[in-house]
This record gives structure tokens, C-alpha cells and sequence, in this order.
């Protein structure tokens, strides 16, 4: 997802002249063939979040689509103002590239590890906040993002995700996928979380457990009308996240089904509100924190016998 | 420094600006040492059309030191970006002038600042934008000193010389008071021009009250080809009002006295 996600820079690039990257210090040889192609369109600028993003904004306000990239906890706390104010207050189509959502960096410590990432920018006026499956949703997204006319945050996964997606569900911001039906439960999940999604869906499946599954790619604009509709008649809405559990999908979905009447039952699957301060893999995590399918499916059985 | 008497036009755009001094608080200071540095950039040096505030080519200033806004409305409204009644709405609930600049509300403001230390990224993404679509457009950003403590100015102040962007130029409106007092205890910033200058920018220094001295800098740009340009523009804080020069309790009021109120009116020779 990673990858195709910078692939897909270069590639728009080619062909609309408003495209830039904008890197802080990536790794090296990153889209050197960008860096070929379209010289003057691909920035490196260093490590100063804060300059990146004030400077993307100018070139917005003149007409340029920045793809501004670097790690999703250096764009989202070190430059937060600079985000609020140059990039959303003035409303520019400036896209904010995260490497590393979730727990993909937790190795690295909780420094690196974005947990709020979605919370923040959601909580930003004007702000698009989307986080893709994989990385065949990531090039629909890309191509989609040529015509949002606002502020977009790009959460990117570690890569190598499998591919869920199918193209003939299409691609718009702001509008979630069902990707499964079922009677009794609603499941809705956003980025790589879909894919567990699915499988704790299977395993509640040969329980007896019906599970439909919503894909919540866009975390902000909210999906509330199809999120209201699936959950008409179900026993339990659980979302599920790679975040904290504070303000970021669960917030999402509880807020449009308040909105819209009763709220019925409601499971929130998410990561703790604290700092990360266990490291290993993200899905070694994922485990620890119940967040892969088998702990889903627990979480969920669970919650359904205390009703 | 001793800068000539105010003249006729100084006087009558800082009318302007106090044309304000019933609606809301005013940042008296900042807003009087700005008046010439804004007028000369306004009468003499921005390739700009009131008639045509978009015009791709054109070329843009940004308030960075958003709170000295009163001064750029006062010259924006002169030069005819929209009328000067207007200024007397000043943070007015429903006005279209705030307290600090909004892009999108008037004509004319081209970037909303007044959250310190963002102008100078900004204008150096413009500067970069109108080379990348080759157009001739120079960027201006005004700074205050006190806002130079931003170490993201000191960023963009990096990249803007890494890219040698001769068509970008920071001013600083050196007041040397911030809000607390001196800047040289607050925070000191000497050497200023050789910080500026091992950042990479070729600086030029003017008296920032006398209109012929800014015209002599700003109309000899850039201070040298291939960099960028930094003006260090001496001021006096609170400039022209007897009250408020060199005080740092002027540095933003509200609540004055009638008494005040009338000796800063009678001493701009009425509104």
C-alpha cells in the first residue's frame, strides 16, 4: 500500500501538472524516478514538519496539489498547527501522506507509533480522513483524490496487506463498502482492520453468528446514513480500529448512530487510551490488544452472551 | 535612527487604522511601526491591480505578523480593495475585518496568519509555485521581530535558500519590543542580519518610518540574484502616536480612557 501509494504519485504526476511531492528526509532512493522525470516537482525539504506544511500550503494557494510525506506522527503532532491553520483554515487541496498508521512502528517506540492520528485530523475542520485496505483500494483512492477539492489525510499501512478490495464495489471518499452481509451483527472496520474483519466474520459465521461487515475506508466524512441502515435490526454495531479508542472510527459510528435515534448495543474494538509501550510486531500487537480475527470473534461472542 | 516627520500620507493612513479605536482592543504598537513598510511595498513596489486581486502574475504580500492587520486594512482600503468605512467594523461580529487577517473576507489578504512563524513557509511554497509555473511573481512576507523566535522560521529561512529563491523577500518590522518588553531580553536576536545572512539570505537594512529610504531598498530587489531577500526594517514601536511609542503596555489595549482616545485622535489631527 506504501508503495503503490508513492507509485501513484510519480504516476499522477505524468499526467496533471499540479501534482508535487513534498518529502521530509525518506529513505533513500525514494521515487527516484520521479525525482527523474518531473524535477521540479518533487521536493525534498528536510526534517522541519512544520516548513513542509506551511510551504505546501503556498503552493496549493497557487494552484498545486502537494502530496506532503512523511511519518504519520510527524505529520499529525509536530506540525498540528501549521496542518489547523495554513492547510485547513484556508481549506487547500494539500494531501497529507502517513507512513506508518496504527501499530506498524510500534518496534520503534510510541514516538513513532500513530495512534491518534485519526482523532487529530479528524477533529480538524475541513479535513478528509481516509485509511485504505490495500493496496489495490490505495490506487482508487489516489485517482479519487485528484478531484477532492479539500484537505486529505492518506493513512498508510506497513504494506503488503492482502488485497480485499474489489474493483467492481468502486471508490468514493466519504462513502464506506459493504463488503459482507449478515443478520445479527454489524462489523464496521476501517484500513487494514477490514481484512480482520472479515475473517472474525467467518469464524462467528460457523457460530451461527451472522456478520455483515462496512468497510469505513474514510474515517471523516463519516459513512453515517449506510452505518444507520446496516445496523436497523442488529443484535450488536462493533467497530474495530488500529487506534486509540478515543475520537477516532468508534467515535465515528457512535456519533452517527446517535444522531439518527435510540443507539442500539455497541462494541468498541480498539487499542486502550495510553502510549504503546510494547513493541514486536504490528501483528503480534494486534493480538495482544484482541484485534486480530480470533480475538474479534471472542470480543464479539462475548458481548452477544452478556445480552 | 532619526527618521523625518511624519508627512501628510503617513498621517493620513495611520487615520485610517485608528479609524478602529472605538469598534475593538487594537494592537497599537505593531500596527503603527508596520504603516510605512505596507505603504511603500503598496504605493511604490507590489506589481498589483486592486481592480484584478487575483491576477495570477501578480505579486503577493503576507501579513505573517497577523495582529498589525489594522495597518494593512488601512492601506488595502486606501489603495481601494474595498471602502474605508469598513474599517470602523473592525472585529465587529459579522464584520469582514477581524482582529487578524482572513483569507477569503476582503480582497487583497492573501493568507490568514496571526498564529506567529507561518508567513515565511507560506510565502516561500508561493515563491516556489510561481517558479515551477513560470510566472514573474515576487512574494513579500512580513515579519515581526518577536516572531522570529519561531524556529519555523528559521526553517523556511533554510529551505528558501536552498532553493535560491530570489524572488522571495522577508521583511522584519524591527521594533525591538515584543509584548513582554525589549526583545533583547525576551529573546535577543543580535546578530540579526549575520543570522540572516549565514542562513543563506543577502540582507539589505532601512529606516522602516522614512518612505525614500524603504523605496531606495525595496526598489533595488533582489538584494542579490540567486538568494533570498531579508529587509531588516528599523522601527519604533507604537510609532507616531506619543502615547504608545516605545511602551510596551501599548503593545495591544482596549478599554482606553476618553481621555486617550481623544489625544490619539487629536494628535492624527482628527478622524
Amino acid at each position: 500500500m506504501r508503495k503503490t501509494c508513492l507509485d501513484m504519485i510519480h504516476r499522477l504526476a505524468l499526467t496533471d501538472s499540479r501534482v508535487v511531492y513534498v518529502g521530509s528526509d525518506p529513505s533513500a532512493g525514494t521515487l527516484k524516478q520521479m525525482a527523474k522525470d518531473v524535477p521540479d516537482r518533487f521536493i525534498i525539504e528536510g526534517i522541519a514538519e512544520a516548513n513542509l506544511i506551511g510551504m505546501a500550503a503556498g503552493m496549493a494557494m497557487d494552484g498545486l496539489m502537494p502530496f506532503v510525506h512523511t511519518i504519520a506522527t510527524f505529520l499529525t503532532r509536530r506540525c498540528y498547527e501549521q496542518v489547523a491553520i495554513d492547510v485547513c483554515l484556508h481549506d487547500l487541496p494539500v494531501r497529507l501522506v502517513g507512513n506508518g498508521g496504527g501499530l506498524v512502528y510500534a518496534p520503534l517506540g510510541p514516538t513513532h507509533t500513530a495512534i491518534d492520528d485519526l482523532a487529530l485530523f479528524s477533529a480538524l475542520p475541513g479535513m478528509a480522513v481516509v485509511a485504505c485496505s490495500d493496496a489495490d483500494e490505495m490506487v482508487r483512492l489516489m485517482q479519487a483524490s485528484l478531484s477532492w477539492p479539500g484537505p486529505l489525510y492518506i493513512r498508510l499501512g506497513k504494506g503488503g496487506d492482502p488485497v480485499i478490495s474489489k474493483e467492481e464495489n468502486g471508490f468514493a471518499i466519504g462513502r464506506a463498502i459493504p463488503m459482507r452481509k449478515g443478520s445479527d451483527v454489524l462489523l464496521v472496520s476501517t484500513g487494514v482492520m477490514t481484512g480482520r474483519a472479515l475473517a472474525a466474520a467467518e469464524i462467528l459465521e460457523a457460530d451461527g453468528i451472522g456478520c455483515a461487515v462496512l468497510h469505513a475506508h474514510t474515517v471523516k466524512p463519516f459513512d453515517g446514513e449506510q452505518t444507520v441502515a446496516l445496523a436497523q435490526g442488529k443484535r450488536l454495531v462493533v467497530s474495530v480500529e488500529e487506534h486509540s479508542r478515543i475520537g477516532g472510527l468508534g467515535a465515528a459510528v457512535l456519533d452517527a448512530l446517535a444522531a439518527s435515534g435510540p443507539v442500539p448495543p455497541t462494541l468498541r474494538l480498539a487499542l486502550p487510551d495510553s502510549f504503546v509501550h510494547q513493541y514486536g510486531s504490528q501483528d503480534a500487537l494486534l493480538e495482544r490488544f484482541g484485534l486480530q480475527p480470533e480475538g474479534i470473534a471472542a470480543s464479539i461472542t462475548q458481548a452477544i452472551r452478556k445480552r | 535612527m532619526t527618521s523625518p516627520p511624519l508627512d501628510d500620507r503617513s498621517r493620513h493612513l495611520r487615520r485610517l487604522a485608528i479609524s478602529a479605536i472605538k469598534s475593538a482592543g487594537i494592537h497599537f504598537g505593531a500596527t503603527m511601526s508596520l504603516i510605512e513598510i505596507l505603504r511603500v511595498l503598496y504605493d511604490d513596489i507590489l506589481r498589483i491591480d486592486p481592480k484584478r486581486p487575483d491576477d495570477p502574475d501578480r505579486d503577493r504580500c503576507i501579513l505573517s505578523k497577523g495582529h498589525g492587520v489594522l495597518a494593512l486594512y488601512a492601506i488595502l482600503a486606501d489603495k481601494g480593495f474595498f471602502p474605508t468605512s469598513e474599517i470602523a467594523t473592525f472585529c465587529a461580529v459579522d464584520s469582514r475585518l477581524p482582529g487578524h487577517p482572513e483569507h477569503g473576507l476582503l480582497p487583497g489578504i492573501e493568507a490568514s496568519t496571526g498564529a506567529l512563524g507561518h508567513g515565511l513557509s507560506i510565502g516561500l511554497g508561493m515563491a516556489l509555485a510561481a517558479r515551477i509555473q513560470k510566472r514573474p511573481s515576487r512574494v513579500f512576507v512580513v515579519m515581526g521581530d518577536g516572531e522570529t523566535n519561531e524556529g519555523s522560521v528559521w526553517e523556511a529561512a533554510m529551505s528558501a535558500a536552498k532553493h535560491g529563491l530570489d524572488n522571495l523577500v522577508a521583511i522584519i518590522d524591527y521594533n525591538k519590543l515584543q509584548s513582554y518588553g525589549p526583545v533583547e531580553q525576551v529573546q535577543p536576536l543580535e546578530p540579526l542580519a549575520d543570522k540572516w545572512r549565514a542562513f543563506g539570505f543577502a540582507v539589505a537594512q532601512a529606516d522602516g518610518h522614512d518612505p525614500a529610504d524603504l523605496k531606495r531598498v525595496l526598489g533595488a530587489l533582489p538584494v542579490a540574484a540567486g538568494q533570498p531577500s531579508l529587509v531588516i526594517a528599523h522601527t519604533v514601536k507604537g510609532k507616531g502616536l506619543s502615547l504608545a511609542e516605545g511602551v510596551a503596555d501599548w503593545h495591544h489595549k482596549r478599554k482606553l480612557t476618553e481621555a486617550e482616545t481623544a489625544a490619539i485622535i487629536a494628535e492624527l489631527g482628527g478622524m
